[in-house]
């Protein structure tokens, strides 16, 4: 069925601020994965950036999806810290410049978005598929958009095995050897353990399902 | 596990404030945070900023003076601080002569450095980045992040500051920094875990007659495990490690610096550094200079690490150049 329903960037602000809820729901499970195979803050670092994200949506105009996608960006890059906050803010601030200028996205634009968040973290992380990080979450999700988007799918099956995909990717990170960052110093010692990005990176697609469900027709 | 702390997220900010009371030498900002000698910019001179987590203490923020560090970044414990704290450093200790980042090499820092670097630019202050990764524990591949940026930092800080002190260009700061690190070499352990205040246990669990060889300065994993044995025994593990790498050869003059991760009495760093200087004595190996106590620490854990800097005359002369700062402070 082809789907006429866009996203709006006032449901881009409700998905950021239920996506902070998440986090702090889920602080302690992220930071509980991290300090298996890392330093034991992205829960805590995340927690910090995306309740700063909210405070600075609050008070500015949500009629730019670019806009809005760029702000949680840039405060993400100065709250964060770690290795989350240039990876992040990058994957916010590459999607706000992909939807730069427009009110809403349809289907191949959210798509769009998240294809080119997911290069800017690729470039800033020099990380690939299977290193055990957030691109392994990210990655299948944008696959499954893309093929969403020729298959000419509605916006909610799209968006539904983008989250599928992602926690498939997630998933398939516990039984990798980490290649990047401060788990890459365990060696095989990190197999077993899911990673904390690929996590937060699927808390993020699954959000997007739920809230942008319901802006459909 | 206690801590003389108010509230776990005041922590760092409270530090910092304790920092300013105590140091007028230096200007402490809070939004963003950064720690700058009172004096800077100094005109002509390079400027020096480096930065990390906090929880390493007395590195960065007390090597923040003449002869030393222009600016430390201090992030969240353990955690790589943001480009906007390192854009406002480089701004305020720019004097025209460009600016020199000490990165040491975790993902996080590298990442948030090479933002602030761009920024920095994008401003029209000229920036060189040198990554310090001096930690054998780490095997440098393709299929990691790489070795850990450990003591030879505090060495890179103290050389590079007398060098730049000397109105030494950029490029031959920069080099200077490269210098430090291609001849250092470092290998950590620990005996305990630290706990970070946020996480309030420790990070890792180790049983009271185990120790961790390789440990990194956050608790992250060495190379491997094993029960605790005498000083004399750890230390010729570490540092036959550290004199292979290199590799360090007989006839050398080196630094040799025992730092202590933070949980470590110095009556111990002492008999770590006798079994040291008998173990490279046996190898020919001439301890010129030394740094012994604790001064890039891991929270409260128990252990030590050790550094060789293999010496010429210039890094000799530039190691005992006046320097002084709340962290290390001779000549003046």
């Amino acid at each position: 069925m082809v789907s006429t329903s866009a996203i709006k960037g006032a449901d881009v602000v409700r998905w950021i601020k239920a996506y902070a809820s998440t986090i702090a729901e889920q602080k302690d499970y992220l930071t509980q994965l991290d300090s298996a195979i890392g330093d034991a803050d992205h829960g805590t670092n995340m927690n910090r950036g995306m309740t700063a994200a909210v405070e600075k949506l609050d008070g500015g105009s949500a009629t730019d999806v670019g806009g809005v996608l760029k702000t949680v960006g840039m405060t993400l890059v100065s709250k964060v810290g770690g290795a989350g906050g240039p990876l992040y803010g990058t994957l916010f601030m590459q999607m706000g410049a992909s939807a730069a200028g427009k009110a809403e996205l349809s289907l191949e634009d959210w798509a769009n978005a998240v294809d080119a968040g997911l290069k800017g973290v690729k470039a800033r992380g020099k990380a690939e598929p299977g290193d055990k990080t957030m691109i392994d979450a990210l990655t299948p999700a944008a696959e499954a958009l893309a093929k969403a988007v020729a298959e000419v799918a509605s916006l909610g099956d799209a968006l539904s095995s983008a989250a599928a995909a992602a926690e498939d990717g997630m998933k398939a990170t516990i039984p990798l050897v980490a290649r990047k960052g401060r788990a890459s110093y365990l060696g095989a010692r990190s197999a077993g353990h899911q990673d904390p990005g690929a996590t937060s990176s699927f808390l993020l697609m699954k959000t997007a399902e739920e809230v942008f469900a319901d802006a459909q027709d | 596990m206690k801590k003389l702390i108010n509230k776990p997220d005041d922590v760092v900010r409270e530090a910092l404030q304790g920092t300013a009371a105590a140091h007028p030498d230096l200007k402490v900002y809070f939004d963003p945070y950064y720690i700058v000698r009172a004096d800077a910019p100094v005109q002509g001179k390079v400027g020096i900023v480096s930065g990390g987590g906090s929880g390493h203490e007395p590195m960065h923020g007390g090597f923040v003076g003449m002869g030393m560090l222009d600016a430390a970044c201090p992030g969240e414990v353990f955690t790589s601080p943001t480009p906007d704290q390192m854009l406002e450093a480089t701004k305020a200790v720019n004097g025209g002569a460009g600016v020199l980042h000490i990165v040491k090499n975790y993902t996080g820092d590298v990442m948030n450095f090479e933002m602030a670097a761009d920024l920095g630019k994008a401003e029209g202050i000229e920036v060189e980045a040198v990554v310090i990764d001096d930690d054998v524990a780490v095997q440098d591949s393709l299929y990691t992040a790489g070795r850990r940026g450990v003591g030879a930092t505090v060495l890179a800080e103290k050389i590079t500051g007398a060098a730049a002190e000397n109105k030494a260009p950029l490029a031959d700061v920069a080099g200077l920094c490269k210098k430090v690190n291609d001849q250092a070499r470092s290998m950590g352990m620990a005996l305990t875990s630290c706990a970070t205040p946020s996480a309030g246990k420790p990070t890792f669990e180790l049983g009271d007659d185990e120790m961790e060889i390789g440990i990194g300065i956050h608790g992250e994993p060495g190379r491997e495990r094993k029960k605790l044995a005498e000083a004399s025994e750890i230390v010729e593990q570490m540092a036959s490690v550290i004199t292979d790498d290199l590799p360090f050869k007989q006839g050398d003059q080196v630094l040799a610096f025992v730092n202590g991760m933070g949980g470590t009495p110095l009556i111990e760093l002492y008999i770590v550094y006798n079994e040291l200087n008998k173990f490279l004595d046996g190898k020919g190996i001439k301890i010129t200079r030394n740094l012994i106590g604790s001064y890039i620490t891991s929270l409260e854990m128990a252990g030590c690490s050790i550094t060789l800097l293999k010496l010429d005359d210039e890094l000799t002369k530039l190691w005992d150049a006046p320097v002084r700062t709340p962290g290390l402070r001779w000549g003046v």
